[in-house]
């Protein structure tokens, strides 16, 4: 495995989430009736005409911008021509040899903690396209059905580089744009829907060759998960091969996640001809300057810029910053919490959302645009640890409250509930004095030299106080009279 | 009334001189009597039509009828239109009826009111110059039933010339408005590319097709070209221009009129007594005050090569969509799908469909798409240069439409190059996009002669009123056939 070097280029299909199709006026919403989102241009009826949808184009637009590439001030739709069911027309409208998008790039976070890197993955290009309709292949005795209502429903197909070397890199990379497209709001990133579907171009070569191995590309893996696992099987496959002396073919490949097998779908003889050529009904996109002046006003702070400020502004760190970008809400919410917090509570905000409200929601499925505890009610809980009105334990209390929603701001819930941390020295003497006096069996073990016994004495202090003394107050009392 | 001119109809229908009922009625007893024989339509329903008569018959008492409402017209079954079958002249398409209207039936239709009499029969998807590609069998000539009416409108040509209708719409590719027009003794109009709507019109070649009107003159070109003509944002290549009257400078006299003739239309290639049937007319049109001067298409000689890479290309991905799978014909006993494919192709396509389908496939194939395709691009461009040259000194060019009269059924069937030349003066007209018409200019052994009008990019007007002035001055265009009734 260690002289081999792996090569994974990504192709992805991210549908594009306009109101209409692509060429047609028809709905593109998800799960209608079969062929009931389907027009005459659709269903591709002799004499139809496909239009040129502007939204579709506008996001092209939009994630060229994102990611630095050149947007095509002149691109060409042209025919990619083959024969199925699901494919009306007997052809795909497609982009071939001038794509909207060209060049980019995307830095991406790969792995974790010490070992975390940033990787950039070059982008070839990006074009856009229309879906094929459905073929059902059950519940009709024998034959197939034909649903086409996602025909012609807009996609952007994104084409890297094959700049990948691993598969964690390749899911990076995937995520990122995953990420990114939602980001942009150009893609629902719906993966369960075929929103998202990602093709991985993978070869294996030995280190230090310059030329690339022979690829197989895996067709339409729709998880992060497959794509992991499909990337990984096929390297290991690939590898056996050539150490068994067979070379490897180019063929088209299918993963099967049940198996966690790939197998040959068609080899290079089998492809066809697509015949390619402009199509003569539409004529070539023109994009002017001012229309990306346009769509350039209304993107949002793209994550690599939101990323840099959180770090140079409110010095997380760069993992940190990058988790709290990982989607436009979760960033939004951990901003309007810090707006509330104070600047000099970043951290302690970052923490909160990233860990304790992460946590929540994932344990009752919740998404964050819709979290019960708003940004404005945890900022308002961080200020009053920061200013010690209560405990790290009893914010926790706390935040639970506010998630049942027992009270409409923290100060009323800590209250409310007498939860206000008690910071008064007589009042917390009191309570040492009471339970060294109780407890004179952990005295003597801490004084034997038992450590432990000390928190013990800590612990009985704090559900004296019902929790609500000052932790650090408790402990230096408590040191001090045993010292005596 | 079976042989009066739109304006009279339009006259006549204003001043209830007749109904549109009554009109209709005699197209339709006509077309019963006379369509057997000449076999001008694919489908006609005259419930159909005398409805649409009434509808028209009730606009126009309310005062809200147009020029053309209540006129009857015959359409090229190439035209989709609601509740038609729409067959374009193709097995494949034998059972099937549109659920949808083509942007020039709703405009004709619906918004002028002109009154459908049917569907006129085509060569299949309008591929061929004869008619005898139909699969609904040969149109007969009724200059002579033994003889070819040209193609593909040759069924919309012999219904206005037979006066079965009067007038019609027809297509034109490569030619298929302009030869069947010059064959059958009528003014026929291929406006420029983009100035009547595709949208609906089953598509051949799309970059080189476009719809015009096919009539007994240029002032009823005229007046249907008005009803067809316009922006259609369902069609991307169509043009956004503003509406313009196609009739308004119909009467503008001749004088200073440049025309060019082109030295590679008037060499070899053409029947000599075509050839002098053209020369009259120029010299009439001397007479009108016209000049004519030499100029030069140096690559027209390229264009009918240039064509049959182009239009088969096209129309071989164009008639992808006649799989079987959805509407039309699909063959009994297949086994699998590329079997269901196979044989619902090879039963519902007739042989010169097929043929030019397996050219289209061929030249867009890798590792010949350069050498056939491309390089037939640049000739198209060149071809365009040239005309663009060449109005630099002439306002409009003239020539021969077709290099023959009409020819025997059957004499040029089993030789597809030769049926090809048929076209060799319209086709590079097509490539570079540009308005051409027919206009009828003496007859040969009794059968008729077209005189080719080519003009600058959107100069309709000035086309149609160089052939007005022609027929003021002339009466070719009044003959009609004889002996039929």
């Amino acid at each position: 495995m260690n002289q081999w070097e792996v090569v994974i280029g990504i192709e992805t299909h991210a549908q594009l989430a306009t109101v209409s199709k692509i060429f047609s006026g028809a709905s593109t919403a998800f799960g209608a009736e079969p062929n009931t989102q389907a027009c005459a241009v659709d269903l591709a009826l002799p004499g139809v005409l496909p239009v040129l949808n502007r939204q579709a184009v506008e996001c092209a637009i939009r994630f060229g911008l994102a990611i630095d590439a050149e947007v095509a001030r002149k691109s060409v739709f042209a025919r990619k021509n083959y024969f199925y069911p699901d494919l009306p027309k007997g052809y795909q409208i497609s982009q071939m040899d001038l794509p909207v998008v060209v060049g980019g790039q995307i830095a991406v976070q790969v792995g974790q903690g010490d070992k975390a890197y940033e990787k950039v993955v070059h982008l070839t290009r990006a074009h856009l396209e229309e879906d094929a309709g459905k073929s059902l292949h059950e519940d009709f005795h024998g034959k197939s059905g034909i649903d086409l209502n996602r025909a012609g429903t807009p996609l952007l197909e994104i084409v890297t580089e094959p700049d990948m070397r691993s598969s964690d890199e390749a899911v990076a990379y995937a995520k990122a744009l995953h990420a990114l497209v939602q980001w942009i709001g150009i893609c629902d990133g719906n993966m369960q829907e075929g929103s998202f579907r990602c093709d991985a171009n993978v070869s294996v070569r030995p280190k230090g060759q310059a030329e690339y191995g022979t690829r197989r590309e895996i067709k339409n893996l729709n998880s992060f998960r497959f794509l992991k696992e499909a990337i990984d099987f096929e390297v290991q496959w690939q590898i056996n091969e050539i150490e068994e002396g067979r070379r490897i073919q180019q063929a088209t490949v299918l993963f099967d996640p049940d198996s966690g097998e790939t197998r040959m779908m068609r080899s290079k003889e089998d492809a066809h001809d697509y015949r390619y050529f402009p199509d003569p009904d539409l004529l070539p996109l023109i994009i002017s300057e001012e229309w990306i002046d346009r769509v350039r006003g209304g993107l949002p702070e793209l994550p690599v810029h939101k990323r840099a400020r959180f770090v140079s502004e409110f010095g997380l760190s760069v993992y940190d910053a990058t988790t709290l970008t990982a989607s436009q809400e979760m960033a939004a919410f951990f901003e309007a919490t810090v707006a509330v917090a104070g600047q000099s509570h970043a951290k302690p905000c970052a923490n909160w959302v990233m860990v304790d409200l992460a946590a929540r929601l994932n344990k009752e499925g919740q998404e964050i645009a819709t979290s019960p505890v708003s940004a404005q009610q945890l900022g308002g809980l961080i200020l009053r640890i920061a200013d010690n009105t209560i405990s790290n334990n009893i914010a926790k209390k706390v935040f639970e409250a506010l998630w049942n929603g027992e009270g409409a701001t923290a100060d009323e819930i800590i209250e409310k509930q007498g939860l206000k941390q008690i910071t008064d020295t007589g009042a917390i003497e009191a309570l040492v004095d009471a339970v060294l006096a109780a407890n004179a069996a952990n005295v003597a073990e801490f004084r034997a030299g038992k450590e432990k016994a000390f928190n013990a004495l800590v612990g009985q202090v704090m559900k004296a106080a019902k929790g609500k003394a000052n932790p650090q107050q408790v402990n230096d009392l408590l040191k001090k009279k045993l010292a005596d | 009334m079976i042989n009066a001119s739109l304006k009279q109809l339009s006259q006549a229908l204003a001043a209830k001189q007749i109904s549109s009922l009554e009109l209709t009625q005699l197209f339709v007893d006509r077309i019963a009597r006379l369509n057997p024989t000449l076999n001008a339509f694919i489908t006609i329903d005259a419930e159909k039509s005398l409805a649409a008569a009434r509808a028209a018959d009730v606009r126009i008492a309310a005062g809200t009828a147009g020029r053309l409402t209540g006129i009857p017209i015959a359409q090229k079954d190439i035209f989709c239109a609601e509740g038609w079958r729409t067959t374009c002249g193709s097995k494949m398409l034998a059972n099937f009826v549109s659920p949808y209207d083509a942007t020039v039936i709703r405009k004709m239709e619906s918004e002028a009111g002109l009154v459908s009499l049917g569907k006129t029969n085509m060569d299949e998807f309008a591929m061929g110059s004869s008619n005898e590609t139909s699969f609904f069998g040969p149109v007969r000539n009724p200059w002579d039933t033994e003889r070819v009416p040209g193609g593909s409108s040759g069924g919309s040509a012999v219904a206005v010339a037979a006066r079965l209708a009067p007038a019609a719409t027809g297509t034109d590719t490569g030619g298929s408005i302009r030869q069947p027009a010059a064959l059958c003794n009528l003014t026929g109009l291929k406006p420029t590319y983009g100035v009547v709507s595709r949208y609906g019109m089953i598509a051949f070649a799309s970059s080189l097709d476009q719809a015009g009107p096919m009539a007994a003159s240029a002032e009823d070109c005229a007046l249907l070209l008005n009803s067809m003509a316009g922006f259609d944002e369902r069609d991307s290549t169509s043009l956004e221009r503003p509406a313009e009257d196609y009739s308004r400078d119909l009467e503008k006299p001749l004088a200073g009129l440049r025309i060019g003739l082109p030295k590679e239309f008037f060499g070899e290639g053409c029947d000599a007594a075509v050839m002098a049937a053209v020369r009259a007319a120029l010299a009439e049109y001397e007479k009108l005050g016209a000049t004519t001067v030499e100029v030069s298409l140096p690559n027209s000689h390229l264009s009918v090569a240039a064509y049959y890479v182009i239009a088969p290309a096209e129309a071989s991905s164009n008639l992808s969509r006649f799989d079987g799978v959805r509407y039309g014909f699909r063959a009994e006993d297949y086994g699998n799908l590329d079997d269901m494919y196979m044989k619902s192709r090879a039963q519902g396509f007739g042989a010169e469909v097929k043929r030019r389908i397996m050219i289209g496939a061929y030249v867009l194939s890798h590792g010949y798409y350069d050498a056939y395709y491309l390089q037939a691009q640049r000739i198209r461009r060149l071809i365009a240069n040239d005309f663009v040259e060449a109005f630099k000194f002439c306002d409009v060019i003239m020539g021969p439409t077709s290099p023959s009269t009409a020819f025997k059924l059957g004499e040029k069937a089993a030789d597809p190059v030769q049926m090809y030349l048929s076209d060799i003066y319209t086709i590079a007209v097509n490539l570079a996009g540009l308005p051409g018409m027919s206009v009828p200019c003496g007859f040969v052994g009794g059968l008729p002669v077209g005189l080719q009008l080519i003009g600058n990019y959107f100069a309709e007007a000035r086309l149609l009123n160089a052939a007005h002035r022609y027929q003021q001055a002339t009466d070719w265009h009044l003959r009609r056939p004889l002996g039929l009734g």
